[in-house]
């Protein structure tokens, strides 16, 4: 099934302005501290890390556990210095690997 | 196949022997430590926004501020979120530095139950700052069963 993920940010921006990101990927975020119907653990299966980068520089990343709520949302603050594409990455356990991309022209 | 009594109580009796170990104050008093990098966390600078009564533990709407000029030579290295009574004490740290122009991220958040929750600042020069508040909470997530 395919990974749906969502950025939220603005088309345009003036330069030097602080643009507010919101990025969000549908994903269970497993805790492995529950128990399933038959008395089992369900094995952990979460994110542990997002990366926000623009055209390839790290603006923003964040170490996720547990305790992050389902389809992690976060919004965070990026200065828009020249047009380019910001690209927001997860990644996980058992392999989980996603990117999303967003244009932003910088006047 | 309809379930005996007997099998439920096992299945229950289960569910407890399962029940995992909570994060204690030590925990969390370590968890803090390992992030302060040996410096005293000071009070300030670091606004932990929640609401203090939370109905649902599952997705609890939560944003940190620090009061940062967010420049090269001033700004915040690191946001970190931690809990006293989750199973474990991290929730998550973000990444931060000039580039981010403002000091302040929001997400949701898993809460097991009525806890103190402590946001840290590190800085660029390696202070550490930090608030804590103290939440109740109504309906827990559901950390036992599904």
């Amino acid at each position: 099934m395919a990974t749906r993920a969502l950025v939220f940010a603005p088309k345009t921006a003036r330069r030097g302005e602080v643009l507010e990101i919101r990025a969000t990927v549908q994903h269970p975020m497993e805790t492995g501290h529950r128990s399933d119907s038959a008395g089992g653990v369900l094995p952990r299966d979460i994110l542990r890390r997002m990366e926000c980068r623009w055209d390839g520089e790290l603006v923003f990343a964040a170490d996720l556990h547990a305790a992050v709520a389902a389809n992690p949302l976060l919004a965070f603050p990026v200065v828009a210095l020249a047009s380019g594409t910001l690209s927001v990455s997860w990644t996980g356990d058992n392999g989980f690997a996603h990117t999303e991309s967003v244009a932003i022209s910088v006047a | 196949m309809p379930l005996h009594r007997r099998q439920i109580a096992i299945a229950g009796f289960g569910t407890l022997l399962l029940r995992p170990a909570r994060a204690t104050p030590q925990a969390l008093q370590a968890a803090i430590e390992a992030f302060a990098d040996g410096r005293t966390p000071r009070q300030g600078r670091v606004t932990l926004d929640i609401a203090p009564l939370i109905e649902n533990g599952n997705a609890v709407p939560v944003t940190v501020q620090v009061q940062s000029p967010m420049t090269a030579a001033d700004h915040v290295r690191q946001i970190a979120l931690f809990t006293e009574r989750n199973p474990n004490p991290e929730v998550a740290v973000f990444h931060l530095g000039p580039r981010s122009g403002r000091a302040a991220v929001s997400t949701r958040i898993r809460l097991a139950t009525s806890q103190r929750l402590v946001a840290l600042a590190k800085l660029n020069d390696g202070s550490v700052w930090q608030q804590s508040v103290d939440v109740i909470v109504t309906l827990s997530a559901c950390v036992e069963g599904g």
